[in-house]
């Protein structure tokens, strides 16, 4: 039997409404939002057409903090570059570090011993906790629960301690050298590190107490901003947005880098695909995170942090290179002309706190990049912007720019 | 000597004024270190008087509690740049901050602060008009408050305020019906049969001598604390001002004194509200509830009136507290959410409330 759908028409509705239009002209309502306004984290620009309060348009205005880091690769050595990963995803240094000497290693074809991958994926997963930790009390202030805004930084405060102690340098660490790290760990930081874990994990559900079963909350995020299996796909999302989707998919699971297959972790997934599922699959990583760290430390391996036997790739200790003359000639030529690295092309993505992180590398030989492209996981994800925001409201919006949880820095590079 | 009684009502009105406007300063003052304890802050604990902080102990004392903080805040609403948009109506732009205030401070004046018994065992409310209309009279002068955040929206002729404009005119009238629906059930308990009816505050909180109305219509309290909240514009109802979407909402483009007074009259507004709910709902002055300061022997005279009056002011914190801890506690609604909950929750439910008590209080009036 063939189906009609009738619509519904209030009495003369149409007719009404044509001749409202003729009496007043009716036209969408422009609203540059940003790019500097307090939801769009950093300088994003949303030019949107808005219907009443309803988004009809949303068109994403990227590029304002744009610096030039592809470019800015060629004309330096590899380890000068470190300092930049920094500046990628500026809530996690410690992972943009990694993930990038760990590029370059594929490059050069370097294995790091089994005590450098340890701290690497220590320092990783401490940068997603701090990195997660923010997006989650941005997000919750967009929605406008400002306490636990508060409570998350105290802890990254906590965070950023342990990080100074270990690089030196609260924010910008640069703890990565290609081989290696830049130091080993001091006295006493692993078990700083556990209490850290122990303290943050009831911490983390009260965060919960107030917000998981809160009804605003739920009102709030629960079917807003959807993104499907297909587009999440589509759209090339990664990291806790393509999960929140419920796609099952994640590099350190299945394609292990650093010794991540020797730990014991869990994917979180999302199912509906919507802010909510989002928040949720962020706050469980959290606790993986912590996971993780544990049995990192739990099982750290001893010997060198760095690639001894790589002596062109890492420059000797300081001590070295004033007592003995080969040292301080193999210091020069990495200082002066970088690393010896050979002829080649390498991609290489790593799971970062916002997504897949990828750095590809074309090699001519010798210690400078000829061309590095940046793979940055927020530029994927702010492009189902476009699409998630149709149909929304205007506090729709910041509920999706905060769930999403991008970085400009990392975006427009 | 006898004082023109009209001067003495003027001293009167700026003493209540002023009183109010201590209240809401310091409200700003409470604001912050209440926030600022829920979030594991210090809060403000730096201000202090070139005099009066030098006092030792003392001194140091109240410079930690922040209790100068209030001058330096308001003196910066004086002090800085009063900057006027080229692109707004300048006389509705310049009208909406006074018309956001007056109304707050105006309502005051029905408002019964305390009760002072005389030697002849007569009881006196501590107002500054006792009119027999009371009750209306506050609604609907209050109302009017919303004219000066539509008319701030308007005026500025920019995109954000005007959507926040926009908001709160909704916001605002849809809340006020269930407001009003939900003390129906408390004027129709005070305007019992055969006695002369009255609106009058004072009365309503003698009537809670026994019972508090909180404790025996609690459905009536809570819809009217809800309707509080939108009314005052306060998180989680903020719809008109949400930073985070808006910016600003309605007072994006206001900058100074005249922002100054939007602020103000956002506090005076919550002074007010919470005054009106301890009265209507926690009992007035009495002490606790079945308990009158007439029966613990500390009625009369001056003493009593200060003390009900203290008791008063008292209740009247502790609501002030709990708008700040709703406020630093809960996310913000969306705007749609907001008025779905005003239309097809509260006013259902105050009206369902008010048939349910006229029913009750039929049956106690004609079986009792």
């Amino acid at each position: 039997m063939p189906t009609e759908t009738t619509e519904y028409n209030a009495p003369d509705s149409g007719g009404k409404a044509a001749a409202a239009a003729q009496e007043f002209e009716t036209e969408h309502l422009e609203v540059s939002m940003g790019p500097s306004h307090p939801s769009t984290h950093g300088v994003l620009r949303l030019n949107l057409e808005l219907d009443g309060e309803v988004v009809q348009k949303c068109d994403p205005v990227l590029g304002y903090l744009h610096r030039g880091d592809e470019k800015i690769a060629e004309n330096m050595t590899y380890n000068q570059f470190v300092p930049y990963t920094d500046r990628l995803d500026y809530l996690a240094p410690l992972a943009n570090n990694a993930a990038y000497a760990m590029a370059v290693e594929k490059l050069a074809n370097l294995e790091v011993p089994e005590r450098c991958q340890a701290i690497r994926v220590v320092t990783s997963e401490l940068a997603r906790i701090s990195a997660h930790l923010l997006g989650l009390g941005a997000y919750t202030m967009d929605v406008g629960a400002l306490t636990v805004f508060m409570i998350t930084f105290t802890e990254r405060e906590k965070l950023y301690t342990l990080f100074e102690e270990l690089t030196g340098a609260r924010f910008t660490t640069s703890y990565s050298r290609i081989g290696g790290v830049t130091r080993d760990m001091p006295d006493g930081w692993t078990d700083r590190v556990m209490v850290f874990c122990e303290e943050f994990l009831p911490l983390l559900d009260d965060v919960e107490a107030l917000l998981t079963r809160n009804r605003i909350w739920f009102d709030r995020t629960a079917d807003i901003g959807i993104i499907s299996k297909e587009d999440a796909i589509s759209y090339g999302l990664t990291g806790p947005n393509l999960r929140g989707s419920g796609v099952d998919l994640d590099l350190r699971r299945d394609a292990p880098y650093s010794g991540y297959e020797q730990y014991d972790f869990e994917v979180p997934l999302g199912e509906n695909g919507d802010c909510y599922d989002r928040y949720a699959v962020r706050m469980e990583e959290m606790r993986q995170s912590v996971r993780i760290v544990r049995q990192a430390i739990a099982k750290m391996p001893g010997g060198p942090f760095y690639a001894e036997e790589a002596k062109k790739i890492y420059a000797p200790r300081k001590d070295k290179i004033l007592t003995s003359m080969e040292e301080l000639i193999q210091n020069f030529m990495i200082t002066t002309e970088g690393p010896d690295m050979p002829a080649g092309e390498v991609y290489f993505e790593a799971e970062n706190p916002k997504g897949a992180l990828g750095f590809y590398i074309v090699s001519k030989g010798g210690g400078v990049p000829y061309r590095m492209k940046i793979r940055g996981p927020s530029f994927n994800n702010l492009s189902v912007l476009e699409k998630v925001c149709l149909g929304g409201m205007i506090s729709d919006i910041s509920a999706i720019l905060g769930s999403l949880d991008f970085v400009m820095g990392e975006c427009d590079r | 000597m006898e004082v023109n009684p009209i001067i003495l009502k003027f001293v009167y009105a700026a003493i209540v004024v002023s009183v109010i406007m201590g209240l809401c300063s310091y409200a700003v003052l409470a604001e912050r270190k209440i926030s600022s304890w829920i979030q594991g802050r210090v809060g403000p604990n730096r201000t202090s008087l070139p005099l009066v902080g030098g006092i030792p102990v003392i001194g140091p004392f109240l410079t930690r509690l922040g209790i100068f903080q209030p001058i330096p805040d308001g003196l910066k609403f004086l002090f800085k740049e009063d900057v006027l948009p080229g692109h707004v109506n300048k006389f509705y732009f310049m009208m909406a901050p006074v018309i956001s205030l007056v109304p707050a401070l105006t309502t005051v004046v029905v408002v019964p602060f305390g009760r002072f018994v005389n030697e002849a065992g007569e009881v006196m409310p501590l107002v500054l008009a006792n009119v027999n209309v009371g009750l209306l009279f506050l609604f609907a002068i209050s109302s009017l408050g919303v004219y000066g955040v539509v008319l701030a929206g308007w005026s500025s002729n920019s995109k954000y305020p005007f959507l926040g404009g926009i908001r709160a005119s909704a916001q605002m009238i849809s809340y006020e019906l269930a407001m009003g629906v939900s003390v129906l059930p408390i004027l129709m308990w005070v305007n019992a049969p055969g006695k002369e009816g009255t609106l009058n505050l004072f009365d309503i909180a003698l009537a809670q001598n026994g019972f508090w109305f909180a404790m025996w219509m609690p459905l009536s309290a809570i819809i009217f604390l809800v309707c509080l909240f939108a009314e005052t514009n306060r998180l989680p109802f903020d719809m008109a001002e949400s930073e985070t979407e808006l910016v600003s909402g309605f007072h994006t483009e206001y900058s100074s004194f005249k922002f100054g007074l939007f602020f103000v009259g956002e506090y005076a507004h919550m002074v007010i509200g919470s005054c009106v709910f301890a009265l209507l709902f926690l009992g007035g002055w009495n002490p606790m509830p079945f308990v009158t300061l007439e029966a613990l022997g500390m009625g009369q005279g001056i003493p009593g009136a200060v003390l009900s009056v203290g008791i008063f002011l008292g209740k009247m914190c502790a609501m002030m507290f709990f708008f700040m801890w709703i406020r630093w506690t809960l996310p913000r609604f969306r705007y749609d959410q907001v008025m779905k909950l005003g239309w097809t929750v509260l006013l259902p439910l105050s009206i369902a409330n008010l048939i349910l008590y006229t029913f009750i209080i039929y049956y106690l009036d004609t079986s009792l």
